[in-house]
């Protein structure tokens, strides 16, 4: 089961090492990890999405709340969440194709940040499915390269995560 | 750190916490008028202030004149005193130096140099077993903290508090391969239950501080601090902190009541009950409480390698270890039991084997302080997560308030099933071989050492004699490294517990591998005076490893023969201690009582046993815990 987990954690030099080194040295896979500082700079958020049955989720957890920089931490995969990923697409885009590509990106409600006269480099915010189906969409002879940012999650509603 | 008390108006009496020569004390407009030890040995002097129209004003001045500031050396020194710290494991090198010079200058804490930083950690993690407190070890940085790591993922497999202090090069220097550095944090990450690094000098108070706190709280476990080397020589105002909160670290401690209600349910319902406990018992100085909930049932006891001694051994309730060298009636009542009540263990694979096959009919309780501790290897029925005598207490109490009793007949018949096992009599041996046995020399030192000493163990056959053979009565006298299973852990280790206690017995059982893994510390233990008995079952093969040869490799011996062995008596003697071999069985007894007779001297004695001698009982790999080896 794929299950996407946020964590609340001290901004400290390492942190990131901490969270790292704990799923090589477990054997946990890492499908994405993203991370930044809060609103509270002394405080960083992570989304880790990873896959596991059950029970090891639930190792994973623990094992994570373990971990002294860990503040709080939420399987946000258990209730209502959004994810969002973002995407950079540069693809290439010579005479029909451009008007194409066009269309393709305001239909995915993406934007084109950086034209030139043979390429296009196309925004896209979304979630992970919708990113697939757009690059699918795309022919994969012409993108020249793609960079995604992995998931950001959040629960909906009142819920939120606080040390 | 200096105390200002006004005193009759314009009288000023100062309490100065730090020792210090001068006070200069003309600047502010007054004089020193008497000056005195007191019972604390600081000083406090008392002061003639003039112009005392301003008192406050002079206070304040005469306040910054005096705030002291201190090394990160010497803030690191004062700090070791403030929790408590009596010894000090160490080994000096370039990144340390600053810190060497503050220890020089006091004596509070007591620096114990060792003779390889492996045996500093060893030491510290010896000290803390024996204690319950956490010890301290100090190495210099590349070699020296990577000689160290050995010690460090050795306490955090056992979950034992210790605090290491690394040096570190110039904050200016990391990162750039500078002589001796290496990534001391990077390093140790997987093997600590945390680490820092101190960058300035006004944080590390504090960071040591919390690490003392994270060290010893919640499960156990050692800390790291690194400290760059100019760190060490920059200033700061000293104030130890006296409390610490972390919002990202709150150990629980009391349990959760509606489970302890189910737990307790549960283990007053069972006809075929066992307590199945390990080393939290110790760790979290539950032993007093599991032995009164215990004996209040009156239920079978049974201990991991690392639970010995937190039940009486030597009680009637008690079966013995479980586990792949456990007893035949530990195992076999764990196999049929219907209740199983895990106090503070972690299922560990040498404890259940074949996990298929771990108690088929238990429902399980469990609990533990480390909720990963919990259904990692085996799903719980009732989990408890909550310190040992917290939540045994609660247990203890709703027992004795409720109207509920276990059922006697079923645990009468239970307990005619456990003595049919326990005829087996499992680890009854040859005695009359005509050969030193392994078993025999672990059973005389029980009896010559009144089953009051401490036992520091290596790894190999003779940890698991010294296991089977010692019964432990108390918590914290046996002393082994389990989860890591490090050879060379026993004579350091000892070392840490004979400072802690230098008027008690501490013996060393080890082997002829395992020794010499250490061995150099007998130099250690002469300039100390540390008079540790070492026990060395020498059968001249890693047996060990020599027994799973014969057992599953044919008997190929494959490099478990133990070539080229130094004379121990004349190793010993060289060192300045006393030598002794025995290789006749019926020497045994009255060469230990010798031994022990030499109080203040360090005893090698070299037992020539049985070289081919097997641990018995054993569990074979993949077999389930009804499925034992006898003989
Ligand atoms: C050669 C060799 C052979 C071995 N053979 C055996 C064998 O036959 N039988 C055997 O049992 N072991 C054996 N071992 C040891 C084995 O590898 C493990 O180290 C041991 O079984 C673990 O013991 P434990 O379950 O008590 O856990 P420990 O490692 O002692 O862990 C303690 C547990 O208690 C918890 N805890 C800590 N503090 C508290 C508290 N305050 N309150 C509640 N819980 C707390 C911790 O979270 C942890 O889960 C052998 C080792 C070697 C080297
Ligand atoms: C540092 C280290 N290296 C290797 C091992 C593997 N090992 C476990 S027991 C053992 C043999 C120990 O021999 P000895 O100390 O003579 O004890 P004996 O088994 O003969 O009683 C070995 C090599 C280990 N536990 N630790
Ligand atoms: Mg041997």
């Amino acid at each position: 089961m794929r299950h996407v987990i946020s964590i609340l954690m001290e901004n400290e030099a390492g942190a990131l090492s901490r969270v790292a080194g704990l799923f090589s040295a477990r054997g946990y896979n890492i499908e994405s990890l993203t991370v930044a500082p809060t609103e509270d700079a002394s405080l960083s958020r992570m989304t880790i999405v990873t896959r596991g049955s059950e029970e090891i989720i639930e190792q994973i957890t623990k094992q994570l709340n373990k971990l002294i920089d860990v503040v709080k931490l939420v399987d946000l995969s258990e209730d209502e969440h959004i994810e969002r990923e973002m995407a950079l697409i540069k693809v290439r885009a010579i005479g029909e194709a451009r008007e194409e590509y066009k269309r393709l990106a305001d239909i995915f409600n993406g934007r084109i940040i950086d034209v030139t006269e043979t390429t296009y480099t196309i925004e896209l915010t979304d979630s992970g499915d919708r990113i697939v189906e757009f690059l699918a969409a795309i022919n994969a002879d012409e993108i020249i390269e793609t960079v995604r940012s992995g998931v950001s999650g959040i629960a909906r509603g009142e819920k939120s995560l606080h040390p | 750190m200096v105390q200002i008390t006004r005193f009759r108006g314009c009288f000023y009496l100062l309490r100065e916490l730090y020792t210090r020569n001068s006070l200069r004390s003309s600047k502010a407009g007054m004089r020193e008028k008497s000056r005195f030890v007191n019972a604390n040995g600081s000083f406090e002097s008392v002061f003639n202030v003039a112009g005392a129209g301003n008192i406050n004003r002079v206070a304040i001045s005469l306040k910054r004149m005096l705030t002291v500031e201190l090394t990160g050396a010497e803030i690191l020194v004062r700090s070791l005193k403030e929790e408590g710290v009596t010894h000090l494991f160490g080994y000096p090198g370039g990144a340390v130096l600053h810190i060497y010079d503050a220890l020089y200058q006091q004596e509070d804490v007591k620096h114990i140099l060792v003779r390889h930083e492996q045996a500093a950690t060893h030491a510290a993690d010896g000290y803390a077993r024996s204690t319950g407190k956490a010890g301290v070890a100090l190495v210099t940085s590349g070699p020296g903290a990577t000689n160290a790591v050995t010690g460090i993922a050795t306490a955090y497999m056992d979950s034992i508090p210790m605090v290491v202090i690394t040096g570190q090069v110039f904050t200016s220097m990391i990162g750039n391969d500078a002589f001796q550095e290496v990534d001391s944090i990077g390093i140790t990450r997987p093997c600590v239950k945390h680490n820092f690094l101190v960058k300035d000098v006004a944080d590390l108070a504090e960071t040591i501080k919390k690490a003392f706190y994270i060290a010893t709280t919640g499960r156990p476990g050692p800390v790291v601090i690194d400290i760059p080397k100019d760190v060490t020589a920059n200033k700061a105002e000293f104030n130890y902190p006296k409390t610490v909160s972390m919002r990202s670290y709150n150990p629980v401690v009391k349990g959760h009541i509606g489970q302890i209600k189910r737990a307790v349910a549960m283990m007053l319902s069972a006809r075929r009950p066992i307590f199945y406990t390990g080393g939290g018992v110790v760790l979290g100085r539950g032993a007093a409480e599991l032995t009164a909930l215990a004996q209040q049932l009156n239920y079978p006891v049974t201990n991991t390698l690392m639970g010995l001694g937190a039940y009486p051994a030597s009680d009637r309730q008690f079966l013995g270890m479980l586990g792949m060298h456990g007893t035949y009636e530990a195992n076999m009542t764990m196999h049929h039991c219907d209740v199983l009540i895990a106090i503070g263990a972690r299922f560990d694979d040498r404890v259940t084997g074949n996990i298929e096959k771990f108690c088929p009919h238990a429902k399980i309780i469990h609990v533990d302080i480390d909720p990963s501790s919990i259904s990692k290897n085996v799903k719980v029925d009732v989990p408890i997560v909550g310190s040992v005598p917290d939540v045994l207490q609660e247990m203890i109490a709703l027992i004795k308030g409720g109207n509920k009793k276990p059922d006697e007949d079923a645990i009468g018949e239970w307990w005619d099933q456990i003595a049919e096992w326990r005829s087996a009599d499992c680890l009854k041996y040859d005695e009359e071989s005509g050969k030193v046995k392994p078993q025999q020399v672990v059973e005389s030192l029980y009896r010559a050492t009144h089953g009051d000493a401490y036992v520091c163990s290596d790894v190999g056959q003779h940890q698991m004699w010294a296991a089977q053979y010692y019964k432990f009565d108390k918590p914290y006298r046996w002393i082994n490294s389990g989860g890591l299973g490090t050879m060379g852990f026993g004579l350091p280790a000892a070392m840490g517990a004979q400072l802690a206690h230098p008027d008690a017995t501490v013996a060393c059982v080890t082997g002829e591998g395992s020794i010499q893994m250490c061995i150099q510390e007998l130099s250690t233990c002469l300039q100390y005076g540390l008079p540790i008995k070492i026990i060395a079952l020498n059968n001249r093969y890693l047996g060990m490893v020599r027994q799973w040869q014969e057992f599953f490799y044919d008997g190929r011996y494959a490099m478990s023969y133990m070539e080229a062995l130094p004379d121990f008596v004349k190793l010993a003697e060289s060192y300045g201690h006393v030598g002794m071999r025995i290789d006749n069985p019926a020497d045994v007894d009255g060469a230990m009582e010798e031994a022990m007779k030499l109080k203040n001297r360090l005893v090698f004695m070299d037992f020539v046993t049985d070289q081919e001698e097997n641990v018995y009982p054993m569990i074979p790999a993949g077999a389930g815990l009804n499925e034992m080896i006898l003989v």
